[in-house]
C-alpha cells in the first residue's frame, strides 16, 4: 500500500487536517505543533478557559491525526484477540474497547481503542503508527488492513454539556448511547459515527466523518453548541484533563517498545498499572508467555498515580523513598484545577507488592529565574483523580 | 480419549526416527507419523524408472554420527556401511582429473607445494573442526538471561576452544571463521582446480558462492560432522539408513504409522496436546515433536495465528529457498569419462573446475535463473551396489547447483532446458554420456518441496548461514528444541545442527526432551 | 636536529592525530609525508583553477567528536557542516528522498510504501541500538580474546557486559546482524525495492562485496555510527573540503611543538637488535627515533618499508594475505553551473545531499558481478554530491563542484593494467550514467578528474586504492585488525606501532586509530594517558 502523496509534499512539514480552516480562524497566536505529521493546536486562546470547557461545558478537539486503521475480514476478531492483551471475544459489535498490545517480550507496543463496527469489521485507533505492526501481526489471518488516518476526520466533544450539544444537533437516539457504545447517523449524504469515548474522564463523545464532511460537521456542532459553552481546545488543556482522569500517554508515560533503544526502557502492561487489561487465560496472544513469566517473577517497575503535597507541579521530579533512596521518576505532572490537587504519574522501580509509603518528590520550580527546591510528601492514589458520575450516566444529563 | 502415547513424532525422516529411537530406548511410548507410504522422508531409496533405484536427495553418507550408529545398534538393524570408501575426483574436460583423498591429493597439475600444503591445510582445518564438533551433539546454549549455569557453560565453551586449540590456533580460528573460502584458499594454494574442488564443499547445498563470507564456517561444519566417519555410498541407497533407523526404533518399542498425513498440531490452552490427521482423526500425547521444517511446523501445522507475532515474523523471514536440484539418470551402460578408469567411477565425482566456475554458476541464481554451467556432485551408486539397477545397467545421481526455487518464469516451462544443460555439462566430461541415458528424473527445489514437504525445497530445512545456526537455528527462542508452545519440540534439520544425514538434531532433541522430563 | 622521540610515517588524518597526541604529551615528534601536501586521503586540492576538489574522502560523520573537541580542531579552522537531503533516483523519473524533517521523510517513504514508512522507524531503532553498542568501542583498544592479561580480561569483560546489556533477544539480533548481508537484513524490514536499494548503499561503500554478501550489514553500521553534534547517522562537509581536517590536525600538532616534513618519503623503518631505531628516507637521510609509528596500511608497512628479515614469518605471511581489495573510484568534476535534475520539483532541497542512481538490489549486485569479473561496473553505484550547494568556498560563485564516489572499480582489470584510455572510459561510463538523469550535466563539465584505484594507490599510497586501508570483513575487524595478535597497535618490533585505518576501528575518517595508538604508546612509555574517553550514552 502506498500513501497518496505527490512529490510536492515536502513543502510543509505538517499537513493541515480537514478542520484546519476553522481552527486557523480561532487560533489567536498560531501556536501549533506537529502531531504525527499534522498541525495540531497547542491552544486557541487560553489553556485555562479551554480546560474548563472540558469540565464545565463542551470542548471540541481535533482528533484527526490519530492513527486509524480499518481491519476487515473473517478473522478480524481472532486477529485482534491474538494481537492485544484483552479478551476480544467480549467486545460485541457496536462497542469500543481500550487495550494495549505487546511485543513477544511482553512490552507495550502501544495502547489504543478498538471499534467493532460489525461481525468482521473493526477500526483501531492508536497514538503511534501501527501499520507495519498490524501487517506483522496479520500473518496467518484472513484480514484486510487499510490505513484510514488520512480519510477519516474526527472530533472529540467532551464535557458536561456535550450530550446536550449533540442532541441539539439532532442526533436523535444518542441519549441511549452507553459508554463505549457506537451509533451511526446518515450525514449529508455520507455517514457520521458517534462513539461515547474520550480521553478526559468526563461525559463525552467522539465524532467521526469522512474528510469532505468535516467542515460541515464543525459548523453544525458549533452552531448547536453556541448556547452550551462550546469551545475549541488544544492539546495543552487535554493534557491536564487526561492526567486527572488517570490516562497514560505513549511517549510521555512510557516509550513504545518498538522505539526503545535502551534495555529495560520499555514497559509491560503490569508495569503501567494496566494489568486489568491482560487476560492471561486466553490461549495465545503476543507477549503472553513473557507476561506469565513476569507475573510469576514480579515486575520491575510500577506506574503510580500520586497526590503530592503543595501546589508546585512535580515535572520530571525524582521520587524518593524516605527522602534518601531514589524510587523513580515523575512521567506526567500537573496542578488539577478541578480537584485542587497536585497530581502526577510516576514510574517507580518497586516490586508490585511492596508498600508505598514515605514517598517524597524533589520538586524544582522557578521564580523570577531563580530555581527553588522543595520536598513534598506523595500519596499513592489508586483511583482516577476525577471520575464524575455523569461520565457513565445513561441517558446523560443535559448539563 | 486417553493418551496412549508419551510422544508423537511428525515425520519419519532420519531425524524423526533417531529421535523416536532414543525416546523409545528411554522408555517412552512413541508414535511416529509419516505422510508417505514409506519411512525415510528425503532419506529414501526409490525407484524412478523400472528397475532403477536411487537415493532421492543426499546420496553420500559422510556425516551420520558414529555415536548414533553405535548407541542405536544400527548395524544389527541392517545398516551396511561396508560400501567401498570413496574419494573425491574433480573432473576436468581434458581428462586431467584431480583426486582428493582425506589427507592427500593426486593428479591434475598440482604442484608439490600444493600437495604438501593440502595435507597441512586439512590437518589445520580438522583441528578447527574438532573444536566445533562437540557442539554438534549438544543443545545450543542460550546467551543471556538464562541463569548462572549457562554463563558457566558459555565460559566453558570459550575455555574449550582456547585450550583445545591453544593461543595460536585460536587466533587462526577466530580469524578464518569470518572469512570466505575463496580468500582462504588463495592464502594456501596455487592450483585453481584444487581451489575450485575444495570451494564446492563449502557451498554445496547452500545459497552461497565461494566469495561470500561465511563459507569457511560451512566448510568447517562439513568437516566437523564427518571427522569420525568415512564417506561412503550406503548399500541399498540412503533409504537403507532410515530403514535401519525405523527397525531400531521399533525394536525399542516405538510405533510407526505411514500414510498418516498430519494436518495440524492440536492445541489446547496454548499447549500442544496432539495432532489432527487430514481425515479429522486425532491422536493425543503430552509431547509432540516435529521433524518437519520450521516453516511447515510453525506456519502450517501450528499456524502463525497460534504463535506470538514476533516469532511468526521471524519464522516467515527464515531463508529457506533451496538452490540445489537433484538429477537421476538411468543409464544402459557406464559412460566413458575422459581420463577416468571404469573403477574410479564409483567415487564422488565433482564438477567444480574453478572458483570462478562456481561463482558464475551462482550469479544466475541471484537473478532467478538456473546456472548456465552448473556445478555438480555426481555418484554412480550402482557400481558398488548392483541391486540399484538391472544387470549391466547403471544409475547416475547428481546434485546440481544452482537451481533456484523461485525460478523466473517457473520450473514447469524450463525443466527440460535445465536437464539439457546438465547433460551438456556432463557430456563435456563424458562425451558418450547422452547416448547412455534411458530415463531422466529431475527434482528441482519445487519438486523437493512437493514430494518431501520441505519448504522452499531446501535440503537443510533452511539456509545454513551463521545467522541461522547454533543458538539461532531456526531462530532464537526455539533453538533448544523446545518451542514456545508447551509440549511442542523440533527435531528436524531446521534445528541445530542442521541438515546432512547426520541424525544429530534428532539425537539432541531426544536428549533435551528426556532431560526436560526429569 | 636529527633525533626525535617518535617519528610518524604518513601525514594522513590518523598519523596527524597520533602525532598531535604524542606531541601534546610532551614528546619530540616528527611526522614525515611523502607528498608535497599533507592529509593523505583527507585532502583538498585546487586541481582546476578556482575549484577545490576534496578528491578522496569527501564527507565527514565518523570523526570522533571527543578528538575534535579535545584537540581544539575548531580553533585550527575545522567546521563540519551537515548537508541534509539526498535521494535515490529511478529511471522512471521518481525518487526516494531523504528529508531532514522526520514527518516529511516519513511521507516520502510512504509515497513508495506505507509499510516501509513504519518499518523505517523500527529499522532506525534497531540500527541505533547497534550504533550505541559499537560506539564505546571506537576509542578503546580491542581485547585479545586469547590472552589472560588483566587488561585483556577486563576489556573482554567490558565487551561481555555491553553485550549482556543489549538484552537477550537484541543480542541474538545483533549477532545475526553482524553476519548477515545487507540485503537479507533489509529484507526483514522493507518491501519496496527502491527503499531497500537506497538504504543498502551504506553497506557497500568502500567494500569489495555485493548487497547479497554476508558481512555487508555491518558495513552499513560503520556508516551509520557517526554523528554531527550528537545527531547520530548524520553526515556533513568539512568547510573548505576534507583538507581542512588535516590542516586543523596539523595546527594542533604544531601548537604542541610537533614537526611536519612533506616531500619526505620513507624508504625503510630501521631496526637493530629487534628494536626500532628510526627511519631512512628515500633521499638516504637517516632520522633517529626509538619510536616509529606507521600510518600506512598493513601491506605497505610490512612489505614495503620494513625489511622482512626484521619481521616474524607469521607477520610477513599475514601481511601478504591481508585483504585490501580495491573496489572504488572517484570523479571530481568542475561544473559551469548547477546541473538540473528535472525529477525534483523546483525548490526541492534533496539535491543538497547524496544522490544515487541505483533502484534495486539486482542493479547493485550486477555492478558487483562486473567487479568480480575484473571490470568496472557498467551501471555503477554512485554516491554523488554537490558540496558547493552547502560550502561556498569550493568553487567560484554560481559555479559548482561535484564529487562522485563510484563503485565498483577494480584495482586490476581482467584485461591487464589500467591505462589512461581505460581510465577515461571508466569516467565516461559514470558521466553517461549521471547524464541519464541530468540533461544539462555534460554541457556544464569544465574539468574532470577521474581516479581509479590505480591513481588512488599511486598518489595517496593506499594499497589497491582501498579507502579503509583494509577490507572491513570480520576476519579483519576488532581483535583481528590488521592481524590476530597485532591488533593493539603494537607492531612485531619493539618501538614500532601502527596508527592507520588498517587498525581498529578501521577507516571512514574517524581519527580513532591515531588516538588509540597514541594511548598505547604513552602507556608503553609509562606516560599519562591524555587521549580522550568516549562521551558515553548517546
Amino acid at each position: 500500500m502506498r500513501a497518496q502523496y505527490d512529490k510536492e509534499h515536502f513543502r510543509k512539514h505538517s499537513l493541515p487536517t480537514p478542520f484546519y480552516p476553522r481552527m486557523a480562524e480561532l487560533s489567536q497566536d498560531s501556536s501549533w505543533h506537529c502531531w504525527k505529521g499534522y498541525l495540531s493546536a497547542d491552544y486557541f486562546e487560553n489553556v485555562e478557559l479551554e480546560y474548563f470547557a472540558i469540565r464545565n461545558a463542551c470542548s471540541v478537539m481535533d482528533l484527526s491525526p490519530m492513527s486509524k486503521y480499518r481491519i476487515r475480514g473473517q478473522d478480524a476478531e481472532a486477529f485482534f484477540d491474538r494481537m492485544v492483551t484483552r479478551d476480544m471475544s467480549k467486545l460485541k459489535p457496536g462497542r469500543v474497547g481500550y487495550s494495549v498490545w505487546c511485543n513477544d517480550q511482553g512490552k507495550v507496543v502501544d495502547d489504543g481503542t478498538i471499534f467493532r463496527f460489525g461481525e468482521h469489521d473493526y477500526r483501531l485507533c492508536a497514538y503511534e503508527r501501527q501499520y507495519e505492526w498490524l501487517m506483522i501481526s496479520s500473518a496467518g489471518f484472513d484480514v484486510d488492513i487499510t490505513d484510514e488516518t488520512e480519510g477519516v476526520a474526527a472530533l472529540s466533544v467532551q464535557g458536561p454539556t456535550s450530550f446536550a450539544v449533540l442532541s441539539k444537533m439532532g442526533l436523535s437516539g444518542i441519549e441511549t448511547l452507553k459508554p463505549f457504545g457506537i451509533v451511526h447517523f446518515p450525514y449529508h449524504g455520507g455517514k457520521l459515527m458517534v462513539s461515547r469515548t474520550g480521553f478526559t474522564g468526563d461525559l463525552g463523545y467522539e465524532l467521526w466523518v469522512g474528510g469532505s464532511k468535516a467542515l460541515t460537521l464543525w459548523d453544525e456542532l458549533f452552531e448547536a453548541g453556541k448556547h452550551y459553552g462550546i469551545r475549541a481546545i488544544g492539546t495543552h488543556a487535554l493534557d491536564i484533563a487526561r492526567i486527572e482522569a488517570g490516562f497514560i500517554q505513549a511517549g510521555d508515560d512510557f516509550t513504545p517498545a518498538n522505539h526503545t533503544i535502551r534495555k529495560d526502557h520499555d514497559r509491560s502492561p503490569f508495569e503501567l498499572g494496566l494489568g486489568w487489561l491482560v487476560h492471561l487465560d486466553k490461549p495465545n496472544f503476543t507477549g503472553r508467555r513473557a507476561l506469565i513469566r513476569e507475573k510469576e517473577k514480579g515486575s520491575r517497575y510500577r506506574l503510580v498515580k500520586l497526590d503530592i503535597d503543595g501546589n508546585k507541579p512535580a515535572h520530571a521530579s525524582y521520587i524518593f523513598h524516605g527522602r534518601k533512596k531514589v524510587a523513580g521518576v515523575v512521567t506526567s505532572a500537573v496542578w488539577s484545577p478541578t480537584c485542587k490537587q497536585n497530581i502526577a504519574f510516576a514510574s517507580l522501580e518497586v516490586a508490585i507488592d511492596d508498600p508505598l509509603n514515605d514517598l517524597w518528590a524533589e520538586i524544582y520550580y522557578q521564580r523570577e529565574l531563580q530555581w527553588n527546591r522543595v520536598w513534598q510528601r506523595c500519596r499513592v492514589h489508586d483511583e482516577p483523580f476525577w471520575s464524575p458520575p455523569r461520565r457513565r450516566a445513561t441517558p446523560p444529563g443535559l448539563f | 480419549m486417553t493418551d496412549r502415547y508419551d510422544a508423537l513424532i511428525i515425520g519419519a525422516g532420519h531425524n524423526g526416527l533417531v529421535c523416536a529411537a532414543y525416546l523409545a530406548k528411554g522408555g517412552q511410548k512413541v508414535l511416529v507419523l509419516e505422510r508417505s507410504e514409506q519411512v525415510g522422508g528425503a532419506a529414501i531409496t526409490r525407484e524412478f524408472a523400472p528397475g532403477f533405484k536411487v537415493s532421492a536427495c543426499a546420496h553420500i553418507l559422510h556425516m551420520l554420527q558414529p555415536k548414533i550408529v553405535r548407541e542405536l545398534k544400527l548395524k544389527t538393524h541392517g545398516l551396511n556401511l561396508n560400501g567401498p570408501p570413496i574419494e573425491t575426483i574433480s573432473l576436468a574436460a581434458d581428462g586431467n582429473k584431480l583426486t582428493i583423498c582425506r589427507y592427500n591429493i593426486e593428479g591434475a597439475e598440482v604442484s608439490d607445494t600444493d600437495k604438501v600444503a593440502y595435507t597441512r591445510f586439512i590437518k589445520r582445518m580438522e583441528r578447527h573442526a574438532r573444536a566445533l564438533a562437540p557442539q554438534l551433539l549438544k543443545t545450543p546454549l542460550r546467551l543471556a538471561n538464562a541463569g548462572f549455569g549457562n554463563v558457566i557453560k558459555l565460559a566453558g565453551m570459550g575455555w574449550d576452544i582456547r585450550f583445545g586449540l591453544g593461543k595460536k590456533r585460536m587466533r587462526d580460528f577466530l580469524r578464518i571463521i569470518g572469512m570466505n573460502i575463496h580468500d582462504l584458499l588463495d592464502e594456501v594454494f596455487e592450483s585453481e582446480a584444487l581451489k575450485g574442488a575444495l570451494a564446492l564443499d563449502a557451498v554445496l547445498g547452500t545459497a552461497m558462492e565461494p566469495r561470500m563470507p561465511g563459507t569457511v564456517v560451512t566448510y568447517l561444519y562439513r568437516l566437523a560432522g564427518g571427522l569420525k566417519s568415512i564417506p561412503t555410498l550406503p548399500m541399498g541407497g540412503m533409504g537403507s539408513v532410515t530403514v535401519a533407523l525405523a527397525d531400531a526404533a521399533t525394536s525399542f518399542g516405538a510405533e510407526i504409522r505411514t500414510a498418516a498425513l498430519v494436518e495440524t498440531v492440536l492445541l489446547e490452552g496454548g499447549c500442544a496436546v496432539g495432532v489432527v490427521f487430514a481425515g479429522g482423526e486425532e491422536v493425543r500425547a503430552p509431547t509432540i515433536i516435529s521433524n518437519a521444517d520450521p516453516k511447515t511446523t510453525f506456519l502450517k501445522l501450528v499456524g502463525a495465528r497460534n504463535l506470538e507475532a514476533g516469532l511468526a515474523h521471524r519464522i516467515s523471514n527464515l531463508r529457506t529457498s533451496g538452490r540445489a536440484a537433484k538429477l537421476h539418470m538411468a543409464l544402459n551402460s557406464l559412460p566413458d569419462f575422459t581420463g577416468l578408469e571404469q573403477d574410479a567411477l564409483g567415487n564422488r565425482l565433482v564438477i567444480a573446475p574453478s572458483r570462478k566456475y562456481l561463482e558464475h554458476a551462482f550469479n544466475h541464481s541471484k537473478y532467478g535463473e538456473f546456472s548456465a554451467a552448473p556445478a555438480m556432485e555426481i555418484t554412480i551408486p550402482s557400481l558398488a551396489d548392483p541391486s540399484l539397477a538391472p544387470a549391466g545397467k547403471h544409475v547416475l545421481s547428481a546434485i546440481v547447483q544452482y537451481a533456484p526455487y523461485d525460478l523466473k518464469g517457473g520450473w514447469d516451462a524450463q525443466k527440460d532446458t535445465f536437464v539439457e544443460r546438465v547433460v551438456d555439462v556432463i557430456s563435456a566430461y563424458a562425451p558418450d554420456f547422452r547416448d547412455k541415458i534411458t530415463t531422466v528424473e529431475c527434482l528441482t527445489p519445487v519438486d523437493i518441496e512437493r514430494e518431501f514437504g520441505m519448504t522452499g525445497g531446501h535440503w537443510h530445512h533452511g539456509e545454513l548461514a551463521i545467522d541461522q545456526m547454533f543458538m539461532m537455528r531456526p531462530t532464537y527462542g526455539t533453538a533448544q528444541y523446545r518451542t514456545p508452545i508447551d509440549g511442542l519440540y523440533l527435531c528436524g534439520a531446521g534445528a541445530h545442527p542442521g541438515g546432512f544425514v547426520m541424525g544429530a538434531a534428532g539425537h539432541n532433541a531426544a536428549q533435551a526432551i528426556i532431560a526436560g522430563d526429569k | 636536529m636529527n633525533k626525535y622521540d617518535a617519528i610518524v610515517i604518513g601525514a594522513g588524518h590518523n598519523g596527524l592525530t597520533n602525532a598531535a597526541y604524542l606531541a601534546k604529551s610532551g614528546l619530540n615528534v616528527l611526522i614525515v609525508e611523502r607528498n608535497p601536501y599533507i592529509g593523505g586521503a583527507t585532502v583538498s586540492r585546487e586541481l582546476y583553477e578556482g575549484w577545490t576538489y576534496t578528491n578522496c574522502s569527501y564527507v565527514s560523520s565518523l570523526l570522533r567528536p571527543e578528538i575534535y573537541r579535545d584537540l581544539n580542531l575548531a580553533r585550527y579552522g575545522l567546521q563540519v557542516v551537515p548537508f541534509g537531503g539526498g535521494a535515490t533516483l529511478t529511471q522512471s523519473g521518481d525518487y526516494l528522498g531523504s528529508y531532514t524533517n522526520h514527518e516529511v521523510k516519513r511521507r516520502e517513504f510512504a509515497r513508495h510504501s506505507l509499510h516501509d514508512a513504519d518499518a523505517y522507524e523500527r529499522f532506525s531503532t534497531d540500527v541505533m541500538r547497534y550504533c550505541r553498542f559499537i560506539r564505546p568501542f571506537l576509542l578503546r583498544t580491542p581485547a585479545d580474546p586469547t590472552s589472560f592479561k588483566p587488561k585483556d580480561l577486563s576489556e573482554l569483560f567490558f565487551l561481555g557486559k555491553n553485550l549482556y546489556e543489549l538484552g537477550e533477544e537484541e543480542l541474538y539480533e545483533f549477532i545475526r546482524f553482524f553476519t548477515m548481508s545487507v540485503a537479507e537484513f533489509l529484507d526483514q524490514y522493507f518491501e519496496s525495492e527502491l527503499v531497500k536499494a537506497a538504504l543498502s548503499g551504506s553497506g557497500l561503500i568502500g567494500t569489495a562485496l555485493g548487497p547479497y554478501s554476508p558481512g555487508t550489514a555491518y558495513v552499513l553500521l560503520h556508516h551509520y555510527m557517526g554523528d554531527i553534534d550528537g545527531n547520530v547517522g548524520a553526515w556533513g562537509f568539512a568547510r573548505g573540503g576534507m583538507g581542512s581536517l588535516a590542516k586543523a590536525l596539523a595546527g594542533a600538532l604544531q601548537e604542541h611543538g610537533g614537526e611536519l616534513r612533506t616531500d619526505a618519503p620513507v624508504a625503510q623503518i630501521r631496526v637493530r637488535n629487534g628494536r626500532t631505531k628510526g627511519v631512512v628516507l628515500e633521499s638516504g637521510e637517516e632520522i633517529d627515533a626509538p619510536i616509529v609509528v606507521s600510518n600506512l596500511d598493513a601491506k605497505r608497512t610490512f612489505l614495503k618499508i620494513m625489511d622482512q628479515k626484521d619481521l616474524p614469518d607469521e607477520v610477513v605471511e599475514r601481511a601478504q594475505n591481508f585483504k585490501i581489495k580495491g573496489s572504488s573510484g572517484k570523479l571530481n568534476i568542475a561544473l559551469d553551473g548547477l546541473p538540473e535534475f528535472p525529477q525534483f520539483p523546483v525548490g526541492c532541497p534533496l539535491i543538497k545531499g547524496d544522490l544515487h542512481i541505483t533502484e534495486n538490489f539486482e542493479q547493485l549486485e550486477r555492478a558487483y558481478d562486473d567487479w568480480k569479473n575484473g571490470t568496472w561496473s557498467k551501471w555503477p553505484y554512485v554516491d554523488m554530491m554537490i558540496p558547493t550547494l552547502t560550502d561556498p568556498t569550493m568553487a567560484p560563485p554560481g559555479k559548482h563542484m561535484m564529487s562522485v564516489f563510484v563503485q565498483y572499480c577494480p584495482a586490476k582489470l581482467a584485461d591487464g593494467d589500467w591505462t589512461p584510455d581505460k581510465r577515461e572510459a571508466f569516467g565516461q561510463t559514470v558521466i553517461d550514467a549521471i547524464a541519464t538523469f541530468s540533461p544539462n550535466f555534460k554541457d556544464l563539465i569544465l574539468h574532470t578528474e577521474v581516479r581509479t584505484p590505480h591513481e588512488i594507490e599511486a598518489e595517496v599510497g593506499l594499497t589497491a586504492g582501498n579507502i579503509f586501508q583494509g577490507d572491513l570483513s570480520f576476519d579483519q575487524l576488532m581483535f583481528n585488525r590488521p592481524f590476530p595478535g597485532y591488533a593493539q597497535y603494537r607492531g612485531p618490533v619493539k618501538g614500532m606501532y601502527m596508527c592507520g585505518s588498517t587498525t581498529h576501528p578501521g577507516g571512514g575518517v574517524m581519527a580513532a586509530p591515531g588516538a588509540n595508538a597514541a594511548r598505547e604508546i604513552l602507556a608503553d612509555l609509562g606516560r599519562e594517558n591524555i587521549t580522550p574517553e568516549d562521551f558515553g550514552d548517546d
